[in-house]
C-alpha cells in the first residue's frame, strides 16, 4: 500500500516535471522568478461567497507551486454583481504587476457579459487565462412531486405550481429557469434571496418545492436530505465530453441529465432555438464557471510559469482527494484546453443571445439594452 | 432520550478534545488575536479571519477551530471598548451599548461600565454555550418552523423597538425610523434590479465618470459600517472635539471595575434573561443578529421602574445588550452548524475555513449533528471558554484603558479619525467610502442637534432590506398557496408563532409608546428658536418627498422593488407634513425645537463648521495625494494648530500614527485609497 502510494507519488511527480518542461520547451520561454514577491488575486466578490472558498483552496497550494514561493493572498473587491472588479481588472496593466496580480472570475461575471449588460467596460479577450474550473449543478424535487414523474417523462409535473427561491433571472438562475420552462413547468421564481444556501433552506422549510444547487453544495447540503427522504434529486445539467456533446456528470453518474429528461418529456426538445440558447448558457454558467487570467499584456513567460504551477497542482498526489469535496470530480483546465473552455463560455451564438435576452424581457420584464 | 444516549459520549469526546494544553494555547492565542482587532471599531471577525485564513489550510482540526473561535467569540467583548470610551459603536452588535455605556464615560465610570459590560458578555456567553448544549439536538426541526411569515414578523418587531427609542416627540422617532429605511433601500432592489435614488442613466455613463463612480458605489447600498460610524462617531467626535476637553471631565471614579461587576450581579436576572433573547433571536437565520441588541435594550428599559435615567448613564442599558450579544454568538452557530448557512459575514468565512482544515472531512450542514456531533459540541463549548477567557484578559485591562477618557480630546480625535477612515474605507476600498462617511456623519451631527433618535435611524437602517425581502416573499409565496385553497394561505400566514409574535408586538409598541416621553435616549436636550430646527425639517422633508417620486417612477413591471420604498416615504412625508404644521403653530419652548447648540452654548469653545473643515480636508487631501500623505499632513497640522502642540510633538505624533496605520495594513493586507497624484506617478507602497 505505501509502497504503492510512494510508486504513484514518484510517477506523478516525473510528470510534472516532464509537463512543466513540455510546456516551457515549447512556448520557448523561461519563466518568471516570484521569490519575496507577493501575489494579489482579486476575487470581484465578497469573503462570504462560492469564489472565495475556491480561491482560499487554491491560493496555498499556488504559493506552494509557483518558482520561489511568493505570498499569495486573496483580495475581495465585491460590488455591482462582480462587475465592479472586473472593471477595475481590465484597468490594470501586466507592466505595474508583472505577474503579481491575477484575477478570479466567475459565471457571474461571464453573464453579464455575454448578455451585453450596460455595466459591462471588460473584454475577456484581452486577458490570459491560465486556469479554468468546471462544476455542475443538479435540480431537485420534494419526494410528493418526485413521485408524479413518469420515469423520467416530466409532463404530469405540469399542472402543479412550483416555487423557487432564486437571486435573480439575469444570473446562473437563468439556466434552471429556462430549464424548467421548457419541460413545461410552471415555476414561479421567489427573488430576493442572498444566496444558494438560502434558496436550499426555503426548501427545506417548505415554501419553495424546486431548487437546484451547485455540485459541491449540493453534495454537502441535499445528500442529507435525500437519505432522510425529504428531497429526490430530479436531474443533473449533466457534463461537456470532448466533442462538446452533453454526457452524465461523473459526479452523479446515476442521475439522467436534463437532456435525457428533456428527451423523454413529449413538451421539451432537444434541437431547435430554446435548446441552443439553454445550452450555450449552461456551457457559459458550468462547465467553465470559474477562470484565473493575467491582465491584459501579460508576457508569455508569466503565462507559461502560471501553467505550470497550476498543472503541478493538479498532479499533487493528493489533488484528487483534497479537491474532490471542495471543487468536485471536475475537469480543472490548463493551457489550451482552458484557452478552449474561454472560448466557449465567452462566445454564444448571437441567435443563443438574442433569444436569452428577449425572453428575460417577455418573462420577467428584465430590459438590458435600456 | 437523545440527550443520554447520543449528547453526553459526544460531550465527553468534546472535552477530551479540548482539554488539551496546546489547544487551550491556541484558544489564548486568537483570544490575543482577536482583542488586537476588535478593539478597533469596524474591524471585527471578517477582518481577523481573513487574517488567519493562510494559516489554516491542512491544519489539525480542533487547533485551527480553536484559534479562529478564540478570534470570533472576543469580538462581541472587545468592541464593547469603542462603544463606551469613545461612543463608537464597535460593531453592529454593540449600538445599543452606546446609548448608556457612553454617558457613563463621560461622568467618570468607565471602568465601572466596562466591567458590568464585560460581566454580561461573559455571562450571556455561558448561558449561551448551556443554552446550546440541550437545544442543538431538537434545534432542527424548530429553527425549520420560522418561515418567512415568521422572519417578517420577527423584523417587525425589532422594528417595534423604535418606540421606545423615537424620543420626546414620538413622530420624530417614526420619521427618523422611515429616514433610516429609506437609506437602507437606496441602490439595487432584491426583486427585479430597479435602482432607487439613482438615476438609471448613470449605468450608461461613460467608465471613470463621477456618474459611473457614484453607481459602482451605491449600487449595492450602502453598508452598515460606513452609516454605523457616520451617524454615531462623527457626530461624537466632532461634538467632543468641539468643547475641546477630555471625554470625562472628572477622574475616574474609585472602585472601578469591582462595582462594575457588583453591578452585574445586583441585576442577575435581566442579564439571564437577555442572554435568552440573545440566543434565541442569534438561533434563527436570516437575522444575523443585528435586531439582538435593539431587543434586549428594549426589554431593560421596559422591565426597569425608574426610567429617567437611560441615555444618561443606566447601567442596566449596558447590562442588557451586552448580555445578549455574546449569547447571540453562540445562537448563530445553530443555522451556520446546521444548515451550513452562515448567520453573519464572520460565519461565513468560518464555514469556509472549516473546509480548508484537516483533510476536509468536517462538512458543515444537515450532516453536522449525525457525522460531527463530537466536534459540534467541542464548537459550543470552545465558544464559552474563550469568553471567559476574553473577558478576563479585557476585565484585567479595563481600570488602564479607561484612563483614555481623561486624555485632552484634541490629542485623541486624529488618532480616531484615522481609525474610522481606515474602518470606513475597509468596506469598499474606495475613496467614496470617505465621503460617504462624512455626508452620514453630517446627518448624524443634525439629527444630535436637533434632538431627532439616531438610534431609531439606525434601526430603521439595519432592518430596511430583511423588512423589503420577507415582506415581499411572504406576499408572493402567500398568493401561491392561497390559489391552491384560502385554508392553505391562511395557515401560512397566521401560523400559532406569527400570533404571539404580533400580541408581543402590539403590547410592546403601546407599552413603549406610553414610556417614551420619559425616556431620553440621548440626554436632555432644551428648546431653541423655530429657524433651525424648521429648515433641518424642510430638508428631510424634500428628501422624503425624492424618495417618494423616485419610487413613483419605477415601472409597473418591477412593482416589487417599488411597494416598499413608496408605502414606508409616503408614511413619512406625511409624519414630516404633520411635523410642519405643528412647527407653525407650536411656542418655541416646546420640545418639538430641541436645539443642541442651545444646551451647549457655553461649552462650545469651537464652531461646528471649523471642527468640520478638518475632517473633511482631510478627505480633500486624500482625493489629491492619497491616504497615506494626507494623514501625515493632516496629523501634522492638527496637533500643531488645533492642539497648540510644539513641532517636535506633532511630528513624533504623526510618524507614530502612520506607522502604526501602516503596521495595520500590512497585516491585513489591505492597501490605502489612491488619490489623484498616485494617478499620474507611480508610487511604492504604503503611498500607493
Amino acid at each position: 500500500m505505501t509502497l504503492n502510494k510512494t510508486a504513484r507519488g514518484a510517477a506523478l511527480g516525473a510528470a510534472v516535471v516532464a509537463a512543466s518542461f513540455a510546456t516551457q520547451t515549447v512556448a520557448g520561454g523561461h519563466g518568471i522568478d516570484l521569490t519575496g514577491k507577493t501575489v494579489e488575486w482579486v476575487i470581484p466578490f465578497s469573503e462570504t461567497g462560492g469564489s472565495a472558498k475556491w480561491a482560499n483552496f487554491y491560493a496555498p497550494l499556488l504559493s506552494e507551486a509557483l518558482p520561489g514561493q511568493p505570498t499569495v493572498v486573496v483580495k475581495f473587491m465585491p460590488g455591482a454583481g462582480s462587475t465592479k472588479g472586473a472593471n477595475w481588472f481590465q484597468e490594470q496593466s501586466y507592466d505595474d504587476s508583472e505577474g503579481t496580480l491575477i484575477f478570479g472570475s466567475s459565471g457571474s461575471t461571464q453573464f453579464p457579459y455575454l448578455l451585453g449588460d450596460p455595466r459591462v467596460r471588460y473584454e475577456y479577450n484581452d486577458w490570459n487565462v491560465v486556469l479554468a474550473s468546471g462544476t455542475g449543478g443538479v435540480a431537485y424535487l420534494p419526494p410528493a412531486m418526485s413521485a408524479k414523474m413518469d420515469g423520467m417523462d416530466a409532463t404530469a409535473l405540469q399542472g402543479e405550481d412550483f416555487i423557487y427561491g432564486s437571486q435573480g433571472a439575469t444570473r446562473l438562475d437563468l439556466v434552471p429557469l429556462l430549464a424548467w420552462e421548457m419541460l413545461g413547468l410552471n415555476v414561479e421564481p421567489v427573488f430576493g434571496i442572498k444566496g444558494r444556501g438560502d434558496g436550499r433552506l426555503m426548501f427545506e422549510r417548505g415554501e419553495a418545492n424546486i431548487d437546484y444547487q451547485t455540485s459541491s453544495s449540493y453534495l454537502k447540503g441535499v445528500t442529507p436530505l435525500v437519505e432522510a427522504g425529504t428531497a429526490v434529486p430530479m436531474m443533473s445539467w449533466g457534463a461537456l465530453d470532448a466533442d462538446g456533446n452533453i454526457v452524465r456528470d461523473p459526479t452523479f453518474p446515476d442521475m439522467p441529465t436534463f437532456k435525457e429528461v428533456c428527451d423523454a418529456t413529449p413538451a421539451c426538445e432537444t434541437s431547435g432555438e430554446k435548446w441552443d440558447a439553454w445550452k450555450a448558457f449552461f456551457i457559459a454558467g458550468f462547465p467553465a464557471q470559474k477562470m484565473v487570467f493575467l491582465p491584459a499584456g501579460a508576457s508569455n513567460d508569466a503565462i507559461v510559469t502560471y501553467t505550470a504551477a497550476f498543472e503541478a497542482i493538479k498532479a499533487r498526489g493528493d489533488f484528487a482527494e483534497i479537491s474532490g469535496a471542495r471543487l468536485g470530480k471536475y475537469p480543472q483546465m490548463t493551457g489550451d484546453e482552458a484557452a478552449g473552455a474561454l472560448n466557449s463560455a465567452t462566445n454564444v451564438p448571437d441567435a443563443a443571445k438574442t433569444f436569452v435576452v428577449d425572453w428575460l424581457k417577455d418573462r420577467y420584464g428584465v430590459s438590458l439594452d435600456g | 432520550m437523545d440527550f443520554f444516549t447520543l449528547a453526553l459520549p459526544a460531550l465527553g469526546d468534546a472535552a477530551g478534545l479540548i482539554l488539551q494544553p496546546v489547544v487551550l494555547g491556541y484558544l489564548v492565542m486568537g483570544v490575543v488575536m482577536g482583542l488586537c482587532v476588535g478593539v478597533f471599531p469596524g474591524l471585527g471577525g471578517i477582518a481577523g479571519l481573513s487574517l488567519l485564513l493562510p494559516f489554516m489550510f491542512g491544519m489539525d482540526p480542533v487547533l485551527g477551530l480553536a484559534l479562529m473561535i478564540g478570534m470570533v467569540a472576543v469580538v462581541p467583548t472587545s468592541d464593547t471598548f469603542a462603544s463606551v470610551l469613545m461612543g463608537i459603536p464597535g460593531s453592529s452588535a454593540s449600538q445599543a451599548t452606546v446609548l448608556d455605556g457612553f454617558p457613563m464615560a463621560k461622568k467618570g465610570e468607565a471602568a465601572r461600565a466596562l466591567s458590568a459590560a464585560f460581566a454580561s458578555s461573559l455571562f450571556g456567553g455561558l448561558v449561551g454555550a448551556a443554552f446550546l448544549t440541550l437545544f442543538i439536538l431538537v434545534a432542527r426541526p424548530i429553527v425549520l418552523e420560522f418561515r418567512t411569515p415568521e422572519l417578517l414578523m420577527i423584523t417587525i418587531f425589532g422594528l417595534s423597538m423604535v418606540g421606545i427609542l423615537a424620543g420626546r416627540v414620538a413622530l420624530k422617532g417614526l420619521v427618523a425610523a422611515a429616514l433610516g429605511m429609506l437609506v437602507g433601500v437606496i441602490g439595487e432592489g432584491a426583486f427585479e434590479g430597479e435602482l432607487r435614488m439613482i438615476p438609471s442613466d448613470w449605468v450608461y455613463a461613460d467608465s471613470g465618470t463621477a456618474a459611473f463612480t457614484v453607481y459602482q458605489y451605491m449600487g449595492d447600498g450602502l453598508k452598515l459600517v460606513i452609516v454605523g460610524l457616520g451617524i454615531f462617531a462623527i457626530p461624537e467626535i466632532v461634538a467632543l472635539l468641539r468643547q475641546d476637553r477630555s471625554i470625562s471631565d472628572r477622574s475616574p471614579l474609585g472602585g472601578g471595575w469591582l462595582s462594575g461587576v457588583r453591578d452585574w450581579f445586583a441585576n442577575i436576572w435581566l442579564s439571564v434573561r437577555c442572554s435568552i433573547i440573545g440566543v434565541v433571536v442569534g438561533v434563527i437565520p436570516g437575522l444575523g443578529g443585528s435586531v439582538v441588541d435593539w431587543i434586549a435594550y428594549g426589554h431593560a428599559v421596559q422591565t426597569t421602574k425608574d426610567k429617567s435615567k437611560f441615555g444618561s448613564g443606566e447601567i442596566r442599558g449596558v447590562i442588557g445588550p451586552e448580555s445578549s450579544n455574546n449569547a447571540k454568538e453562540g445562537g448563530g452557530l445553530v443555522p451556520t452548524l446546521l444548515f451550513g448557512i452562515p448567520g453573519s459575514g464572520s460565519m461565513a468565512i468560518f464555514i469556509g475555513a472549516i473546509a480548508l482544515l484537516g483533510s476536509g472531512n468536517i462538512e458543515v450542514g444537515p450532516s453536522m449533528l449525525q457525522n460531527n456531533l463530537d466536534i459540534t459540541y467541542a464548537i459550543v463549548w470552545l465558544l464559552a471558554l474563550a469568553n471567559v477567557v476574553g473577558t478576563l484578559i479585557c476585565i484585567a485591562a479595563s481600570g488602564g484603558i479607561a484612563r483614555l477618557t481623561t486624555i485632552p480630546f484634541g490629542l485623541l480625535a486624529p488618532f480616531l479619525f484615522m481609525i474610522i477612515s481606515f474602518a470606513a474605507f475597509q468596506s469598499g476600498q474606495n475613496l467614496m467610502d470617505l465621503v460617504a462617511l462624512l455626508g452620514i456623519g453630517l446627518l448624524g451631527i443634525m439629527m444630535r442637534r436637533f434632538d431627532w433618535s439616531r438610534p431609531a435611524f439606525l434601526i430603521g437602517f439595519v432592518l430596511s432590506n430583511p423588512a423589503e425581502n420577507y415582506a415581499n416573499q411572504a406576499v408572493q409565496i402567500a398568493q401561491s398557496r392561497f390559489r391552491k385553497s384560502m385554508g392553505e394561505g391562511m395557515e401560512y400566514i397566521f401560523s400559532p408563532i406569527v400570533i404571539v409574535l404580533l400580541i408581543i408586538t402590539v403590547i410592546s409598541v403601546v407599552v413603549g409608546l406610553r414610556q417614551a416621553k420619559q425616556i431620553m435616549a440621548e440626554g436632555e436636550v432644551q428648546a431653541g428658536t423655530k429657524r433651525a430646527p424648521f429648515i433641518f425639517l424642510l430638508v428631510v422633508l424634500a428628501f422624503l418627498v425624492t424618495a417618494f417620486a423616485n419610487a413613483w417612477t419605477i415601472p409597473d413591471y418591477a412593482w416589487r422593488d417599488r411597494v416598499f420604498p413608496m408605502f414606508v416615504a409616503g408614511i413619512a412625508v406625511v409624519g414630516a407634513l404633520v411635523l410642519v404644521v405643528q412647527m407653525m403653530i407650536r411656542e418655541e419652548a416646546h420640545p418639538l425645537f430641541a436645539d443642541r447648540e442651545v444646551t451647549d452654548a457655553e461649552v462650545n469653545s469651537h464652531g461646528l463648521w471649523s471642527t468640520l473643515a478638518w475632517f473633511a480636508g482631510l478627505l480633500a487631501l486624500t482625493a489629491m495625494l492619497g491616504f497615506i500623505l494626507a494623514l501625515g499632513l493632516f496629523l501634522f497640522a492638527f496637533i500643531k494648530v488645533r492642539a497648540g502642540r510644539s513641532a517636535g510633538f506633532a511630528a513624533a505624533y504623526t510618524v507614530a500614527g502612520i506607522a502604526f496605520m501602516c503596521g495595520m495594513a500590512a497585516l491585513l493586507n489591505r492597501d490605502f485609497p489612491p488619490g489623484l497624484l498616485q494617478s499620474y506617478v507611480d508610487l511604492p507602497w504604503p503611498l500607493t
